[in-house]
């Protein structure tokens, strides 16, 4: 255990091979290989203090004011006490540092909660449960379906078949689809046999642990043999075993080694455009301060020259010191007094202000989704305000967007559309939960969990009605689903898309149940009848042809080809009998892509035998071709899928998360745009995009980049801009080559007329961001309203963001729920994560998490809008309140001789931003708020200023300090001048210099107390409570501190006694005191009702509409979802991939027997309390109870290869 | 930073629904508008102009006479006799005259003021030692290092009262005196004590504790500052108690001005006798001064101020005026403000979002 965390230090040299044998620990310890405990924590009991003070010290502000402390400790500079620094500066260490403590805590115990995961071991011959945390190399491992791979692993064994186990890498790569890995065949053969294995004692060789996840090298050394190893044997930690009962590996790497550790990058620190600016500001500010000094040095060595000489006789100089010295003295003397205008208290209240806004983001009840008890989480608290600045989104869209649920909610049979409710005055009836349900009793083998609304098509199945029968044989036929029959009537479906699983469900609860396939046959229940047809062959789907068929023979050994595809595809193919059905089914298409359902189109036909037995002939040769065999079958394809007919149409619902078309209509009123990046294909992200209203059919033209060559893309782009803009075309020629040479600039937005959208596909995008062109797509992507990127590679989703934040000055957000989005979520300004999903991948890198989109509004439209507005007032005041007090002392220089004495008392120097302004400010910027909520949302325009930077910048700090100028001036001027020569009423002193310095802070403290009452828009309670009681405060911290008591106990650190009460008592000094007041807050009221007359911000519009209204604004008009009913795209969606066809007939995946199904299936299935969310659950990835968690199997999401649980499993 | 809350069941986590939380706290929302805004105007121009007349009649009352003795005069031969550091031990008194046409009714304070004279330099007015004006035994044998170089004198013994505050005392005396019509010419009776703050006489300042024996026998050990003439306690030759760190004198000058120009008060006029029962008569005064403080090294004037008193201090011109243009300016802003409201504000029209 290393005691101050250095160990990286005592590195021992580079591992050049690593040497291990299993199960021998003896050999493997010398090399001394990590073990498998992890530790991300940075300090331990002892380092904290030394390390955590270092650190600290090494930020700009803190060093700084351990500079001015040493400073203050020089006799003849210091012109203020050291206790003035050394308060305030204790107190901010001390805060930073609990902070810290906690952040560290808690990384200790996450670690500890990762160290303690209990994994089984083979020690002694023995499997024992041991922790993972004393796991070491060379030891064999036994894992369990659904557990994390603990370590870095050789597999030498395995459940399945082949020594194949299935494992997710969504973890480590973003890549959702299973793997596969195969264990060598000979390490296969120890299989579940533990004394085989507790004999297994190869030796591996292979490459020093490194970050590569996609390589591996090495060789494994058994029974004298040799054997190469590759990534297809290695099981990498942070990796889940699926569809695997068990498995053996044997440790490679362990803990800090393991290739997922050498991963994770130090996540790097993000800071918000306020933080840079005030970084700025502050060094400005420095660099100001350093200006004043000089200048009050060089009048102090004037000074010195003229008068100081002849006041030597009353205050001789110290020997050697000639004016000269003095003023350079002087200059030291006036850094620290002028030290205020950096106060230290800044960072602390700053951070004060975030810590806050972040509780209220927990707090907030209006974004805690009760359904998976996922209360919103602000996981970084440093952020916040750049939440009211964002002007791009980023979004993926599966399980962001949608809920990755899709649901057969329409069909088109044979010319009659079905899955609309009417009611009896034929109106069309908007389906919500509580409209009832198709009683799909009659199926013993239905979903329980599918819904259908539309009692006519059960009728019609019930009729037998042909074709509607040949629909859903169809859907029980064409597709490469597999089936899992555990339990006699307990399916459970694997497809590989989320669409063909809601087909085939659909499918079953009609009747049509797909129940089990061999690689050449497939065996459905036909209304309650067994049938088993005979499969002759797969013509597999892909991007091209789009659209996949199946050649079956039926029990009654009749040929069929059924076809099912994009509707442009199908239609070019059907036979020309189909024509008025096809007229008919095209209107239904219209209608469901409108409604942004995604569609397919059936079609079937009987073959010839003989023609068929000839075409097989061809399609074995094609397929056994060495060269062209693509396109020979292409062709064999082609020809075969001709003059088919139409069936008719599925309508597939990619269930959206609620409210999610009304988020995105609120976040584009509010200028918030829009990117979608998504792993999808173009059709199904562009049908998406439809359904929540990012592209809107009124857009003038929605454009698609699906170029595949440089100069292509480079075209298209230009196009599309050309059309947007023309005028803008032009100079985009010479755009690329005038930057390039520049270097980075930053691309002003182009403003366009006109709607327009733009599509843009992965293998295109790979070109728009090249550094030749990513300009133009950027100007192009800007000028339109939504951006859907489809296809996108995790690395393309950080690429596009890294982009815009490159050429935008403008910040950015990005949402997403997956692993596949964690570098986006990283490389964007602010990383969102949906939670309460499978997988934490996303939200453990996220700085905010919550559990659905439409969250996202409030948390930019009410959260960060505040938190910007109340850290931009926080800062605006703050930076008043300072300088303010600091000039005053600028002033006085020129009457004390430039001899750095303070105007104020040393006390409240060190109290002022500490005790008498701190609650009250604080108070503003925890609670102000301009309107509430509910007025933000009927206002989304309100959030504007914020992308703007209006609030906070160098014009508005220029203001504050010219603000500041003149109260100090007023602030000094006044007093001098009223007390210029006065006496007390009783003749005696009242001009001395103390009574001066109490009169000179008490106008600042009521000047700027009044100042505060006119920036606080929102005076509650705690506000009112925190401004008086700091007023209270002063007078009574002053009058304590100038008691006789406290004089008597230290007279040198108490010397105002008796000043309050000999000055606090004068008519004229109260008089004073007012007048300042009046002085300092006259301009300020005069020119905000002036600005707020003549030219009012959106602020000052809502908040007088507010004003005017006197009530909550009128609920937001219920929007009914508008249908279109004529559509000019296709709603062709599909979310498949090409191959699977090829896998099902071969048999790979086929590896449990099917349960024997001689008996019937009279038994009801067994009913769970599952309620289904929503409408309807036809088809859930994580097809488990809500809210039932069961500890050690966390599910993650699957896109490519979905499994169908049955909540009875 | 979820707190782990003791609910269990399936809200757990539901996050409370209190106002302060939900940020619903009940708040007063003011803004700038017409009707606050033009009104306050209105009401402050009001009350400034009130305020301003009343100091104004109020300054008006009293009464002031300031002579600057500098060089006036016969005094301009001891000013010549000043600028020379080996005279200091001299004595040199002049006589300096003036007569006043009003009388001055009621209290009469009698002040001597400098001009440019930085009591309110850093190191100046840290040359001195609390501890020791306490008459702490410690302090008053062990002056602070911010008194040097006057902490100790060449012998080493300390000197009492220590620094640069106390060693530059103001050590001009004043004998004012009314030469009345037909009267010769008589001393106007001055009230050396109680011209300090309360809290300064009997808390900030205190001689060492004496106990049986007299106050030099108190301040043995020490030395007097070299300016001085005489050592702390024989400051008040005529009033015994009015020596050593409580000399009313040394207390008023101890009170640092905090600016260069100032003055401070000498004497009350002790209105027991006649003619000063109801203050100075007019008539023609003289001043007779010692004149021993030293201003031309650093060009500074002295002076001597007769004033009287009302309840808001001495003749101070400025708050009266500064309220009288303070009430114009606002009573112009406000009639701006309203021209604008009317023309631009008044319908709300731009207020429309």
């Amino acid at each position: 255990m290393s005691f101050f965390g250095l160990d990286c230090v005592r590195k021992k040299e580079r591992e050049q091979e690593r040497k291990l044998r299993a199960n021998d620990r003896e050999y493997n310890l010398p090399f001394r290989y990590a073990t498998n405990a992890i530790k991300t924590s940075k300090y331990n009991f002892f380092s904290f203090l030394p390390l955590n003070l270092f650190e600290q010290f090494q930020r700009i502000a803190n060093a700084y004011f351990l500079f001015l402390l040493v400073l203050q400790v020089i006799p003849q500079i210091s012109s203020l006490s050291w206790f003035t620094t050394v308060v305030p500066l204790v107190l901010v260490l001390s805060v930073t540092a609990a902070k810290d403590a906690t952040d560290d805590i808690n990384r200790h115990r996450s670690d500890n909660q990762v160290n303690n995961r209990k994994v089984q071991v083979l020690i002694d011959r023995k499997l024992r449960s041991e922790k993972w945390m004393d796991i070491q190399v060379g030891d064999i491992i036994k894992l369990e379906n659904n557990q994390f791979v603990t370590a870095d692993l050789l597999l030498l064994s395995s459940s399945e078949p082949l020594n194949l186990v299935y494992i997710e890498t969504a973890e480590l790569d973003g890549e959702t689809n299973l793997k596969v890995r195969q264990a060598l065949p000979v390490t296969g053969d120890l299989g579940g046999d533990m004394e085989k294995l507790a004999d297994f004692n190869g030796e591996v060789r292979c490459e020093p642990p490194n970050n590569r996840l996609d390589r591996f090298t090495g060789t494994l050394t058994y029974a004298g043999q040799k054997y190469p190893l590759d990534n297809e044997k290695i099981l990498l930690r942070g990796c889940t075993l699926r569809n695997t009962e068990w498995c053996f590996g044997l440790v490679l790497f362990a803990g800090p080694e393991t290739k997922l550790m050498q991963n994770c990058g130090r996540t790097t620190f993000k800071r918000t455009s306020i933080d840079r600016l005030m970084n700025v500001l502050v060094l400005c500010i420095f660099g100001f301060l350093a200006f004043m000094c000089t200048i009050l040095a060089i009048g102090n060595y004037f000074w010195e020259l003229h008068k100081g000489t002849e006041f030597t006789i009353f205050l001789p100089r110290p020997d050697g010191n000639d004016a000269a010295f003095s003023a350079f003295l002087t200059f030291w003397s006036y850094v620290i007094i002028l030290n205020t205008v950096v106060p230290i208290s800044l960072y602390v209240s700053v951070e004060i202000i975030r810590l806050g806004n972040s509780f209220y983001i927990e707090w907030d009840r209006k974004m805690y989704y009760a359904r998976n008890d996922t209360p919103a989480e602000a996981r970084t608290t440093t952020l916040n305000e750049e939440l009211g600045q964002i002007k791009y989104v980023f979004s993926d869209k599966t399980g962001t967007l949608t809920q990755n649920i899709m649901t057969f909610n329409k069909c088109s049979i044979n010319g009659k559309s079905y899955g609309d409710v009417y009611d009896y005055t034929g109106q069309r009836l908007e389906i919500t939960e509580h409209t009832e349900t198709v009683d799909f009793s009659f199926n013993p083998l239905a979903d329980p969990r599918f819904m259908f609304h539309d009692h006519a098509l059960v009728e019609a199945v019930k009729l037998e009605n042909p074709e509607v029968h040949a629909f859903f044989r169809l859907l029980a036929l064409c597709h490469t689903v597999m089936a899992e029959e555990k339990t006699e009537g307990e399916l459970l479906y694997q497809a590989q898309s989320p669409d063909e699983g809601a087909l085939v469900t659909a499918a079953r609860n009609f009747g049509f149940v797909f129940r089990s396939r061999t690689p050449d046959s497939i065996s459905i229940v036909e209304m309650g009848k067994q049938r088993s047809y005979e499969l002759l062959a797969i013509l597999d789907f892909n991007n091209v042809r789009k659209r996949m068929s199946v050649i079956v023979r039926s029990p009654e050994g009749k040929l069929s080809l059924y076809c099912k595809g994009a509707d442009t595809i199908i239609y070019e193919r059907l036979h020309q009998s189909c024509s008025k059905l096809m007229d008919v089914t095209t209107e239904h298409l219209n209608e469901f892509a409108g409604e942004g359902l995604r569609t397919l189109v059936l079609a079937y036909k009987d073959l010839d035998e003989e023609y068929f037995n000839q075409w097989k002939q061809r399609h074995h040769e094609a397929s056994t071709t060495l060269e062209d065999r693509e396109d020979k079958l292409d062709q064999l394809y082609e020809e075969i899928e001709k003059d088919l007919l139409l069936l008719g149409a599925t309508a597939i619902e990619d269930k959206l998360q609620d409210g999610v078309p009304q988020t995105i209509e609120q976040l584009s009123k509010a200028d918030i745009k829009i990117w979608v990046l998504t792993g999808d294909k173009q059709e199904t992200a562009e049908n998406i995009g439809y359904s929540c209203n990012l592209l809107r059919e009124e857009m003038n033209e929605v454009f698609i980049i699906s170029a595949n060559s440089l100069e292509d893309v480079r075209q298209e782009l230009r196009n599309a801009r050309t059309c947007m803009k023309p005028a803008a075309a032009e100079n985009s020629v010479f755009l690329p080559e005038r930057i390039l040479g520049k270097g980075v600039k930053v691309v002003a937005d182009d403003v366009v007329n006109g709607e327009y959208g733009l599509v843009i596909n992965g293998h295109s995008l790979a070109y728009a961001l090249e550094s030749s062109v990513e300009q133009e797509f950027l100007n192009t992507a800007c000028m339109c309203k939504a951006v859907i990127c489809c296809r996108v590679t995790p690395l393309q989703k950080a690429q596009v963001v890294e982009l815009v934040k490159k050429y935008k000055q403008a910040v950015t957000l990005a949402i997403g729920d997956g692993a596949n989005d964690v570098s986006m979520i990283k490389a964007a300004h602010i990383g969102v994560g949906i939670s309460g999903q499978e997988g934490m991948q996303a939200v453990l890198s996220s700085d905010y998490s919550f559990a659905q989109f439409r969250f996202l509004q409030r948390l930019l439209l009410v959260h960060g809008r505040w938190s910007y507005l109340r850290m931009c007032k926080f800062l605006r005041y703050f930076f008043y309140k300072n300088f303010t007090f600091t000039f005053v002392h600028f002033w006085y220089a020129f009457f004390c001789g430039f001899s750095a004495q303070t105007v104020y008392d040393q006390w409240f120097i060190t109290l002022y931003n500490l005790m008498y302004t701190a609650l009250p400010v604080l108070g503003m910027s925890l609670f102000d708020q301009d309107v509430n909520d509910v007025w933000s949302f009927q206002h989304p325009q309100l959030y504007v200023p914020g992308q703007l930077n209006l609030y906070f910048s160098k014009k508005a700090f220029f203001k504050c300090a010219l603000h500041s100028c003149y109260s100090s001036l007023v602030l000094f001027f006044i007093p001098y001048a009223a007390m210029y020569n006065t006496v007390r009423d009783d003749g005696k002193d009242v001009a001395d210099y103390q009574s001066f310095a109490l009169l000179t802070q008490t106008c600042l403290l009521f000047a700027v107390s009044i100042q505060l009452g006119f920036e606080m828009s929102y005076w509650t309670v705690v506000n009112t409570f925190f401004v008086l009681g700091s007023l209270a405060m002063y007078f009574a911290v002053t009058f304590a501190m100038y008691s006789d008591g406290m004089f008597l106990m230290l007279p040198s650190a108490f010397p105002f006694i008796g000043t309050a009460r000999n000055s606090l008592n004068q008519t004229n000094v109260w008089l004073t005191i007012f007048l300042t007041s009046i002085l300092c807050i006259l301009p300020v009221v005069t020119y905000r009702f002036l600005m707020v007359h003549l030219c009012p911000t959106i602020n000052d519009k809502v908040m007088f509409k507010v004003r005017q209204a006197k009530a909550m604004p009128p609920p937001p008009p219920r929007r009914a979802r508008i249908r279109r009913t004529s559509s000019r795209r296709s709603g062709y969606a599909f979310s498949h991939a090409q191959g699977y066809g090829d896998l099902v007939t071969s048999g790979r995946f086929l590896r449990r027997p099917a349960v024997s199904r001689s008996s019937g299936f009279a038994h009801g299935r067994p009913t769970t309390g599952f309620s289904p969310m929503g409408r309807s659950a036809g088809y859930s990835p994580t097809g488990r109870p809500q809210n039932t968690k069961t500890p050690d199997v966390e599910v993650t999401s699957l896109q490519m290869y979905r499994s169908i649980r049955d909540p009875a499993l | 930073m979820a707190k782990t809350k003791g609910k269990s069941g399936p809200l757990a986590r539901r996050p409370d629904n209190s106002a302060f939380k939900q940020q619903r706290l009940p708040a007063w929302s003011p803004m700038l508008t017409a009707n606050t805004v033009l009104p306050f105007f209105y009401l402050m121009a009001l009350i400034c102009l009130l305020l301003g007349v009343w100091l104004l009649l109020t300054v008006q009352s009293t009464q002031e006479m300031k002579l600057d003795y500098t060089e006036a005069g016969a005094c301009s031969k001891c000013f010549e006799k000043r600028k020379n550091v080996s005279n200091a031990a001299q004595a040199c008194s002049c006589t300096v005259v003036f007569s006043t046409e009003k009388a001055f009714k009621g209290d009469v304070f009698f002040y001597y003021g400098l001009r440019n004279f930085h009591q309110n330099l850093r190191r100046y007015m840290k040359s001195k030692d609390d501890g020791q004006m306490l008459g702490r035994r410690m302090n008053l044998k062990n002056p602070t290092s911010y008194c040097e170089p006057y902490a100790r004198d060449p012998n080493g013994l300390p000197i009492a009262p220590c620094g640069a505050v106390a060693n530059s005392i103001f050590n001009d005396s004043f004998i004012l005196k009314y030469h009345g019509a037909g009267v010769a010419a008589r001393r106007v009776p001055l009230l050396r004590t109680g011209i300090t703050w309360y809290t300064d006489k009997n808390i900030k300042f205190r001689n060492p504790s004496t106990e049986n024996q007299t106050l030099a026998e108190a301040f043995e050990g020490t030395t007097k500052p070299p300016y001085w003439r005489s050592p702390v306690y024989e400051l008040d030759v005529r009033d015994p108690l009015n020596n050593g760190f409580i000399n009313e004198d040394l207390i008023v000058w101890m009170r640092e001005a905090a600016f260069p120009n100032f003055k401070k008060l000498y004497g009350v006029l002790d209105r027991a006798e006649e003619p000063f029962t109801s203050g100075l008569p007019a008539g023609s005064y003289s001043i007779d001064i010692s004149y021993n403080f030293p201003v031309q090294y650093f060009r500074g004037r002295k002076e001597v101020v007769l004033t009287t008193l009302t309840w808001f201090g001495g003749q101070n011109h400025f708050l009266p005026i500064a309220y009288l243009i303070t009430s114009g300016l606002i009573f112009l802003l406000a009639v701006v403000l309203t021209v604008v409201w009317w023309k631009f504000g008044k319908d709300g029209k731009n207020m429309e979002a």
